[in-house]
């Protein structure tokens, strides 16, 4: 057994794992330090915001537990923006896609009320996941045909999808009862996802830990793992292989796309019981971070979640403490993403 | 529909196209050399936000047009650091100066949320009507801009770069030098478009105040072919869009303003999407991937 073990820890992944660890670790911390010199140019305090943000976090069990709320849309829009670009496609649409999945799963809260929580949650779930994947079907169709490249194509639907739920709560879905401020009725009981130990933690944390596991043996057990890590290594040849390349860009834009979609509807469905114009304060942006500083892998993606929900907090800490906006956190999560990619040094293969 | 509708949403397109016109060729003249700059968004941003922060503190609004061309460059030259530097991935470095423009930008911005400045005053140069300078300028730096990419050595040189930067390096040229000169370049034309937004269009700052324009104008690239003059008529193009929204909103019509904001975004894609179908050939051919050196 022990020669087992030593062999195991030699293998190339462990050895990754060991020097990675430390590695992120060092990153985080010198993005905090430039962050730090940032907000005191500013004429801020970092040093009383990051003490807040530990004691708020590691404080007691609520804060701790709101750290896994924040986290729980992360791990499904960053899984949302790693399963494509394992065919080397770039889905920067988890916003939009999370607000589309927000928006058809609130459809059917709304039309169908009556229906017990063991069916109205599935299909809520199903609908968000359709709404999510409606947006992002449709890069992946221009991308699939060569008209648009799909960067682009997310980006620009993350701008509308947004007005269309402001749309709908301003319009006809708008509640009665809350006339000054625009959102719609709130959910009925059945509709909304349970949560646990007297805290915000839902069943979303479980999709998010399901969608990670399931794309992490996907990835490396299955043919579909292999063929997309083909295709993501060089699309001509594989189509010359025989694997249908187009198909697989359609398919798996589309499944990205409800996996945030699906976020969406965690967030209206647990979090905020209604559909509201501010639903999310960029976390499918902060997905797509979270994916590309895990380097795709769904250790990785876990750890790097985290990291981003306790980044998020000191952006929250920030915001009531110090008056200093939330979207400054973009700062913070930017100077992380410059250090890693200024890290990779030249190299002519060009990977 | 009456003149003076018609002549609102002409100089109200004109006013709008403008900001977009001058980002546009900050992208143009960055692709050109090969080089795709996703954060043109971000540094809009930071252009709105230092200029109407240095109007603020100096009373001036051509000192904020300034500072919001120097931002802008100080923000593009960190993209050409990592990227021409360090060999990082444009698409991914470009996203990065995205989340930075975003949330620098409101750090500049906070302390003048709500405050008013006396934005560029309105010169009327001509019978056309009163335009701040930046929007008499705009054409001419498109003009210029052709000439410098078509008519000279150094355009000449760049092109050679984003065709081909090996045989550019070959024939004596050094890539990396001219694509952090173009990234300069650029990022003084971004920041003066974000500059525009908050001087001479909407005259305050608010966060993500540009929403959308800088890959409005990243598609604007791809719809004038890499080439300036063709810039022109796109921005006036969503100009337009934009203009007619806002005078149709103006004037009370009875569509939902959730609907018509989506127009350009929209009409954005429906172009890529012809523009897909008809041709691809324009693109610089280098477009996106980095040079390592020769062996």
């Amino acid at each position: 057994m022990p020669r087992d073990l030593a062999l195991a820890l030699r293998s190339p992944a462990a050895l990754a794992v060991q020097h990675r660890v430390p590695r992120a670790a060092a990153i985080a911390l010198a993005s905090l330090a430039i962050f730090a010199v940032l907000l005191l140019a500013a004429g801020k305090d970092p040093f009383r915001a990051y003490r807040d943000t530990l004691l708020y976090v590691f404080g007691n069990a609520y804060g701790f537990s709101e750290l896994l709320v924040r986290m729980t849309p992360l791990l499904l829009t960053a899984v949302a923006v790693a399963l494509p670009a394992r065919l080397g496609l770039i889905n920067v649409g988890g916003e939009g896609q999370l607000y589309m999945g927000a928006w058809l799963a609130t459809a059917g809260a709304l039309g169908c009320p009556d229906l017990p929580a063991w069916l109205l949650l599935p299909l809520m779930t199903a609908f968000g996941f359709a709404g999510g994947a409606i947006w992002a079907l449709l890069p992946g169709l221009l991308r699939a045909a060569k008209l648009v490249n799909e960067t682009i194509s997310t980006l620009l639907l993350n701008y509308v999808a947004p007005l269309i739920v402001s749309f709908f709560i301003f319009g006809p879905w708008r509640s009665a009862e809350s006339a000054s401020y625009p959102q719609s009725p709130a959910f009925v009981e059945a509709a909304r996802l349970p949560s646990f130990f007297g805290t915000r933690i839902h069943l979303g944390l479980i999709y998010g830990l399901a969608c990670l596991a399931l794309y992490g043996l996907v990835m490396s057990r299955t043919r579909w793992g292999l063929e997309m890590r083909a295709i993501g290594g060089n699309a001509e040849a594989s189509l010359r292989l025989g694997i249908p390349v187009a198909g697989y860009v359609i398919a798996v834009m589309a499944i990205a796309g409800g996996i945030a979609g699906a976020a969406g509807m965690a967030e209206v469905s647990a979090i905020q019981g209604r559909l509201v114009a501010g639903l999310s304060p960029g976390y499918g942006f902060m997905g797509f971070l979270v994916a590309w500083l895990a380097g795709g892998s769904a250790a990785g993606i876990l750890a790097m979640a985290f990291l981003f929900a306790l980044f998020s907090s000191v952006g929250d800490i920030l915001q009531i403490t110090q008056g200093v906006p939330y979207a400054v956190v973009n700062l913070l999560m930017a100077v992380m993403l410059f250090i890693v990619l200024g890290q990779r040094r030249p190299s002519r293969s060009g990977a | 529909m009456s003149t003076p509708f018609a002549a609102a949403v002409l100089s109200s397109s004109v006013l709008s196209g403008t900001s977009l016109l001058y980002a546009t060729l900050g992208e143009l003249v960055g692709e050109r050399a090969g080089i795709v700059n996703l954060g043109l968004e971000g540094i809009m941003l930071i252009g709105a936000a230092a200029g109407f922060a240095a109007t603020s503190f100096a009373g001036n609004p051509y000192l904020g047009i300034a500072a919001a061309a120097l931002a802008g460059m100080a923000g593009n030259l960190l993209l050409g650091y990592v990227v021409i530097g360090r060999g990082a991935n444009q698409l991914a470095a470009g996203l990065a100066l995205l989340f930075f423009g975003f949330g620098a930008s409101t750090l500049i911005g906070r302390p003048f949320m709500g405050a008013i400045v006396t934005g560029l005053p309105r010169l009327a140069l001509s019978e056309l009507g009163a335009f701040d300078l930046l929007v008499w300028l705009a054409l001419p730096a498109a003009l210029l801009l052709w000439c410098l990419i078509f008519r000279t050595r150094w355009g000449l040189a760049l092109r050679a770069v984003g065709e081909d930067p090996a045989v550019a390096f070959a024939a004596g040229r050094r890539p990396g030098q001219l694509q952090y000169q173009a990234l300069a370049l650029g990022g003084l034309l971004g920041g003066i478009g974000g500059a525009h937004l908050s001087l001479a269009l909407a005259m305050t700052w608010d966060e993500g105040m540009t929403a959308g324009r800088g890959f409005i104008a990243i598609a604007l690239v791809i719809f004038a072919k890499w080439n300036p003059l063709w810039a022109v008529a796109g921005a006036l193009v969503f100009g337009a869009a934009e203009a007619l929204q806002l005078q149709l909103q103006a004037r009370g019509a009875d569509v939902s303003p959730f609907l018509m904001t989506m127009i350009p975004y929209l009409l954005t894609l429906t172009i890529l999407v012809f523009w897909g179908w008809s041709r691809r050939s324009a693109a610089p051919a280098a477009l996106g991937r980095n040079f390592f050196g020769v062996e």
